[in-house]
């Protein structure tokens, strides 16, 4: 069994959904590399400013 | 290509013996095992990445006790059951091992069922690029 932290599980998913991403989306190593580093940020960024947002209008 | 490339190992050549064969092989073959349709175009890096990538988030959501969908009863049943399909033959063989769990009882779990999800879908975006790159829409 496995147990992650949310903030685990978001890391590994955007890892593995970026290597996909940018291998399919582009054509070049140069080009695959940068699309796969971009989505990884804004996948891993959007978690951590969409969980502030939900912080603050819960308190 | 020039006469003195004839035989070489240049990319024209390359190319010229990844485009033999049915046009959707490596569309199949990207399907049913994760990476295997840019295998077959020689394209050993891509695959083993995205092999690396699918299997192992498929690995992760297995050891979380994600569920694996096996019926339509719902309209997110099916969407669910579609997402595992594309998963290929890890989803067959999951299934015919008793792998995966029938109900969530733990967040992890459900953190697990929708890291198999993805992993399908991705596996169907990567088949789709390598069905791009053999009929040369995708270089």
């Amino acid at each position: 069994m496995f147990h992650p932290s949310h903030f685990a599980a978001v890391v590994l998913f955007a890892l593995f959904a970026s290597v996909v991403f940018g291998i399919t989306q582009r054509s070049t190593p140069r080009g695959m590399v940068r699309y796969g580093i971009y989505c990884f940020v804004l996948f891993v960024g959007a978690a951590i400013v969409l969980s502030w947002l939900m912080f603050l209008i819960a308190r | 290509m020039r006469y003195s490339q004839k035989g070489m190992s240049t990319e024209e050549n390359k190319n010229a013996v990844a485009a033999k064969g049915w046009v959707y092989l490596p569309l199949l073959a990207g399907w049913l095992v994760p990476g295997a349709g840019h295998f077959l175009l020689r394209k050993w890096g891509r695959g083993a990445l995205i092999a690396a990538s699918i299997v192992g988030m498929y690995g992760l959501g297995i050891a979380m006790q994600g569920k694996l969908y096996s019926g339509a009863h719902d309209i997110l049943d099916i969407l669910g059951l579609v997402g595992d399909l594309g998963n290929g033959l890890l989803f067959v063989v999951s299934r015919l091992l008793g792998l995966g769990a029938d109900q969530v009882q733990v967040t992890t779990a459900d953190y697990g069922t929708r890291f198999i999800v993805v992993a399908g879908l991705l596996n169907v975006i990567a088949a789709v690029d390598a069905h791009n790159l053999r009929t040369g829409r995708k270089s």
